[in-house]
């Protein structure tokens, strides 16, 4: 008992030298970071990364993969484009922009007309959220990548009559081609506003009207402030970039045209 | 929220009062002990930072054609320039100022987890968040953490309310050949460039107060020997001179050697020498976006008393 009781302090006091040790050390380690450093030189500078440098191939060879599944993907051909379509084809309309607010609304009304039971009067985007051209010919995935990089997903916001004309001030005053659907405008010389229709119906005042859009824009993007306090909201949870997919796989080719929607006379 | 911020503070202070007490009674206890020996290794030290920002997940080359940057950038080549920097020094730390994400099909199609894949195999040290990091939420930021084998820093975003809470600290500290390097993370504003659904509970700070107390911290109570800020505030609003920036940081704060930044896409051909609020010079660099360029700053160290013989110099 005694015996076993020498041996159970030894090995105590052991495992405390050790620790004595190990505190030792790392004091050491301490004392050594904390004594005093100064910088005497910096020297700063960028590198270009080009094709003068090798190539890790443990890098190269882990992406690999990766990339053959999306580079697969992005050349499935979905459609078909009549002409080049670009965001500066038209002056208050482009026949990408038309195609992009058509495709929205019609894609968001199969989603939103199951949940809600309505349908969309209107579709409104940005003319700045067309990030790339679309060239005439076949139309891929990587199509529908380059026009929309962004993760920008579709809602539909229910307006009052005022904000609807909120909207339509806002458009006339931007004298930007915004992608329009569902509603016509026209503006005299000096952007008044001559003549506005919803599916070719006058406004009419105390009605509401259902507005797809980006949640981007809903947010305050670009200042569209009539969109920030809607009268109902639905999130789609549908990215614009999976519309346009999906609308190209059900055409053989895509319209491409101005059909004076937004104009100035 | 600030509350909580500060008693983070007051735990690691605690934390490290009580390693110091334990080890100081430790050397008490073992009698005086000469410590000559390490004058002696005090010699020239050597510290090489090398850092991006805003990848934006452009792990292949531009392609020949490429109108702007035909053949430039790529993860592949940038992995071995990385490799023989720290061949050539291994005292070498790499940094990204945010944004890794978004801006190709990669992170479309794989969420960013072969972005963090990629920089850990580079052996990246350390990152910030950026605004675009949220492009698949908070949550989707949350579930790559997994393959990133480096950690994120923020200090004034403060993540108690949402999943990233305990997994971002506000500063890491570094211990390279006996240097001590401190490194803080700042984010930009959220509200308006961010979708509020995205970023949820996250709250912003006011960056330039954050650093200042940030600089304090790891210059005073954890005196390190290097203080760098890792920002994605943006380099300079030139309509809006009013915006946090990291020039305005620069000039608003004291004890920090290195801001590298992000999120304006600024391509500096060098570093920017700025003075800050007691009239020292501070380093400011950003190398524009997606990969094309690796920036690189190298410290050497010497005595505090030859510096202040032999005076300090600055070459970009």
């Amino acid at each position: 008992m005694l015996i076993s009781c020498i041996f159970y302090n030894l090995a105590h006091i052991l495992v405390f030298m050790k620790k004595i040790v190990l505190l030792l050390t790392i004091f050491l380690a301490i004392s050594c970071a904390e004594e005093k450093q100064s910088v005497s030189k910096i020297e700063g500078k960028r590198i270009n990364i080009n094709d003068s440098l090798a190539v890790d191939q443990k890098i190269e060879d882990f992406i690999k993969p990766f990339r053959e599944r999306i580079e697969e993907d992005m050349n499935k051909v979905l459609s078909f484009a009549p002409k080049d379509m670009h965001k500066n084809d038209g002056e208050l309309e482009t026949t990408i922009g038309n195609l992009m607010a058509d495709l929205v609304k019609s894609q968001s009304e199969l989603v939103y007309k199951q949940r809600t039971g309505k349908s969309i009067d209107i579709c409104l985007l940005n003319h700045g959220g067309i990030r790339a051209p679309i060239p005439k010919g076949p139309i891929k995935t990587q199509t529908a990548f380059n026009v929309m990089p962004f993760e920008n997903s579709i809602v539909v916001a229910e307006l009052t009559s005022e904000n609807i004309h909120n909207m339509i001030r806002y458009l006339a005053e931007a004298k930007r081609a915004h992608p329009i659907s569902g509603l016509t405008i026209k503006l005299d010389a000096n952007e008044k506003v001559t003549e506005a229709l919803i599916n070719g119906k006058p406004i009419e005042d105390g009605k509401t009207y259902t507005v797809a859009t980006s949640d981007y824009l809903q947010n305050g993007g670009d200042r569209m402030n009539f969109l920030k306090n809607p009268e109902t909201l639905e999130v789609l949870d549908y990215k614009i970039r999976n519309a346009m997919i999906d609308y190209f796989k059900s055409v053989d080719t895509i319209p491409a045209r101005l059909d004076g929607r937004f104009i100035q006379q | 929220m600030a509350d909580l911020f500060n008693n983070n503070f007051r735990k690691m202070k605690r934390r490290d009062f009580i390693q110091n007490s334990l080890a100081s009674s430790a050397f008490v206890a073992m009698g005086g002990l000469s410590l000559q020996s390490f004058t002696a290794s005090s010699a020239k030290k050597h510290i090489t930072i090398l850092h991006t920002n805003d990848v934006h997940s452009h792990i292949d080359p531009f392609g020949a054609d490429h109108p702007r940057n035909p053949n430039q950038g790529g993860a592949a080549r940038r992995a071995s320039l990385i490799a023989n920097i720290r061949k050539e020094n291994p005292n070498t730390l790499l940094l990204d100022a945010g944004d890794i994400f978004q801006g190709t099909p990669y992170f479309n199609y794989y969420g960013g987890e072969l972005e963090f894949k990629l920089m850990s195999m580079m052996q990246y040290d350390l990152a910030t968040i950026g605004n675009h990091d949220f492009d698949n939420s908070i949550d989707g930021l949350y579930a790559q953490l997994p393959n990133a084998n480096f950690e994120f820093v923020s200090a004034n975003y403060d993540f108690k309310n949402t999943v990233l809470d305990t997994h971002v600290k506000p500063y890491k500290i570094f211990v390279k050949d006996g240097v001590k390097i401190g490194i803080f993370g700042l984010g930009v504003k959220l509200e308006g460039l961010v979708d509020k659904r995205m970023y949820k509970e996250t709250v912003y700070n006011d960056p330039i107060e954050t650093a200042q107390e940030m600089s304090r911290i790891l210059k005073e109570e954890e005196k390190c020997d290097l203080v760098i800020c890792l920002s994605h505030i943006g380099y300079h609003y030139k309509r809006n001179p009013e915006r946090p920036s990291d020039l305005k940081l620069a000039r608003a704060t004291k004890d920090i050697d290195l801001i590298i930044g992000g999120h304006t896409h600024t391509f500096l051909p060098k570093p920017t020498i700025e003075k800050n609020s007691v009239g020292e010079s501070v380093l400011v660099n950003q190398v524009g976006a997606y990969g094309i360029y690796v920036g690189r700053v190298d410290f050497y160290f010497d005595d505090a008393k030859n510096v202040i013989a032999n005076g300090k110099s600055i070459i970009v």
